[in-house]
């Protein structure tokens, strides 16, 4: 039987303050928000944090090593630690709340939730992060939810014993590897590429597991079958060869990232993946506006540079704030 | 030995402080108890100790089978959460709600403690038209960092609302429901075995399939 842990986690729906005007409204609550809302709070500017969740993507990873001060840390136990620390400052922190727009408004940002809320803001940073990318084969779309997952720290539970495929041997496909031997019976692992991309301490710990992990690699994944639920899936080597059909019930897809940038789209400028062009002051291309963390165009995404970047976005935004008051 | 650890039961006295009326949780298990039987009621104890307005009353599912039927009690562990005056608002949980469904449980008590739902008033106001019952299943795993919205949405609409009853149910101490419902994700929600989805929707989409579950 799996230890217990016990997280005492956010207060979902607490209210936010409409048509009040925030000197700061941070939307996204992943390492970089959650670093600039301490700044923010800092700096005593009136703040309101909003965001889908506390943690962002950190509560998708089961295990952190190379984050600073903690040799090893979950996810979600930093996520807390983290929570904790903006906590101590009296800042209004939104959770379970979706931000879908982002406009001007006079001299002011207007934003407005999925629930048709409306916040004012001063000043804006966005730090909303990144999720997961689909494959696009057929049979994937069909089978969302009926063994096609794209959390594996949510679903592995339910697949003990099953026979799986992670799609993606990057660090998150991995990571998912290394989640689910615990628990699954047969792990395949599929990528075009034609080996891991992952760092070796992951790679080592998947090689310890011996014949229970089979890897697939420079194969491409042609379609997922089954009506009601996952019943295989189909590969091919890359560049042509004969198909092979692995029986699974389920799939975890861990092959990248694309940015949660919807809400800035046509109104700050993007790069082709879609990621918010920020410059080396976190700002956008809008004055006012600042991003922060993977949903921008830094380099590298890893929680201690999105960290480090929310921290800078929320100094920009004090030091815009008060060259408006002027 | 303690569940909670003395870090978390600092940060559980302070969310549990100034309760505003009593709230009792009922303890269903049995004589040789099952997996996380003796874990979920260990967690009931050990948040009574920590305020004095919760009350814990620990039944067998055999021995206590008149009870057990009062509250829908079908299989174990389980913990209804009671208000004042034992008030059945209807909040269920099956399975041990340790990890991320921790924060479910003391959002229960909290509610059940004041009564209020805390729902938006539109979402009030569409409760109250529904017009038959309806039981919410929410399935989770512990390590879903989006159950608890579901979980304590669902909670939320069987506080306001007397014709609702949800159930949080952990998928993995349940396999053969989670077979049954054909749960592959989580957080997955059954309404009246008649609508089903995945994933935390926002209030306003989630009360739309309870009046459409109920209608």
């Amino acid at each position: 039987m799996a230890e217990l842990k016990f997280l005492v986690a956010p207060e979902i729906g607490k209210a936010l303050k409409e048509d009040h005007p925030y000197d700061l409204v941070i939307v996204g609550a992943g390492p970089a928000g959650l670093t600039a809302a301490v700044y923010a709070a800092r700096k005593k500017l009136d703040t309101l944090l909003i965001s889908k969740d506390i943690g962002g993507q950190t509560l998708l990873t089961s295990d952190i090593e190379n984050y600073m001060g903690y040799h090893y840390i979950s996810g979600k136990e930093l996520a807390a630690k983290f929570e904790e620390q903006v906590k101590k400052y009296p800042i209004d922190i939104a959770v379970g709340e979706e931000v879908v727009s982002l406009s001007k408004e006079g001299d002011d940002f207007l934003l407005t939730t999925a629930g048709g809320k409306r916040v004012v803001a001063r000043s804006v940073i966005v730090a909303t992060g990144k999720r997961s990318r689909p494959l696009n084969v057929p049979g994937e779309r069909e089978l969302v939810g009926r063994g096609v997952s794209y959390c594996a720290v949510c679903d592995a539970p339910l697949f003990a014993g099953k026979d799986v495929v992670v799609i993606g041997a990057g660090n998150s496909g991995a990571t998912a590897v290394v989640d689910l031997i615990k628990i699954a019976n047969r792990i395949y692992v599929v990528d075009i590429m034609p080996g891991w991309r992952a760092d070796p301490v992951l790679v080592e710990r998947i090689a310890a597991a011996g014949e229970k992990v089979e890897t697939f690699f420079a194969h491409e994944v042609v379609r997922i079958l089954g009506d009601e639920r996952v019943e295989g899936i189909v590969i091919r080597p890359r560049g042509g060869g004969e198909e092979v059909e692995l029986k699974v019930q389920g799939v975890f897809i861990e092959i990248g990232l694309i940015p949660n940038s919807d809400l800035a789209k046509g109104f700050l400028e993007l790069n082709e993946a879609g990621e918010i062009v920020v410059d080396c002051r976190c700002r956008t291309s809008v004055p006012g506006v600042f991003a922060a963390g993977d949903v921008t165009d830094v380099p590298e995404k890893q929680v201690i540079i999105a960290a480090g970047e929310g921290a800078k976005a929320a100094l920009s935004a004090y030091a815009y704030l008060i060259g408006q008051r002027r | 030995m303690a569940l909670l650890d003395d870090h978390v039961r600092e940060e559980v006295k302070r969310e549990l402080a100034g309760l505003p009326g009593a709230v009792k949780l009922l303890v269903f298990t049995q004589e040789f108890e099952c997996d996380y039987c003796a874990e979920t009621r260990s967690l009931a104890e050990e948040l009574s100790e920590l305020s004095d307005r919760i009350e814990v009353e620990v039944h067998d599912l055999l021995g206590s089978k008149a009870v057990a039927e009062v509250y829908g009690i079908d299989k174990i562990p389980a913990i209804v959460v009671l208000g004042e005056g034992d008030r059945d608002y209807g909040i269920r949980f099956f399975g041990v709600p340790a990890g991320y469904e921790f924060s479910s449980l003391l959002e229960a008590i909290k509610m059940a403690a004041s009564g209020d739902s805390g729902l938006s008033p539109e979402a009030k106001e569409a409760l109250a038209g529904l017009k038959n019952p309806v039981h919410i299943q929410v399935f989770v795993t512990l390590t879903c960092p989006y159950c608890p919205m579901a979980v304590q949405l669902a909670h939320r609409c069987a506080v306001e609302s007397e014709l609702v009853r949800a159930d949080m149910i952990e998928a993995s101490e349940f396999p053969h429901l989670a077979n049954r419902y054909g749960v592959y994700a989580v957080p997955k929600v059954v309404m009246n075995e008649r609508v089903s989805f995945e994933g935390a929707l926002p209030e306003k989409a989630f009360v739309d399939y309870l009046l459409a579950a109920g209608s």
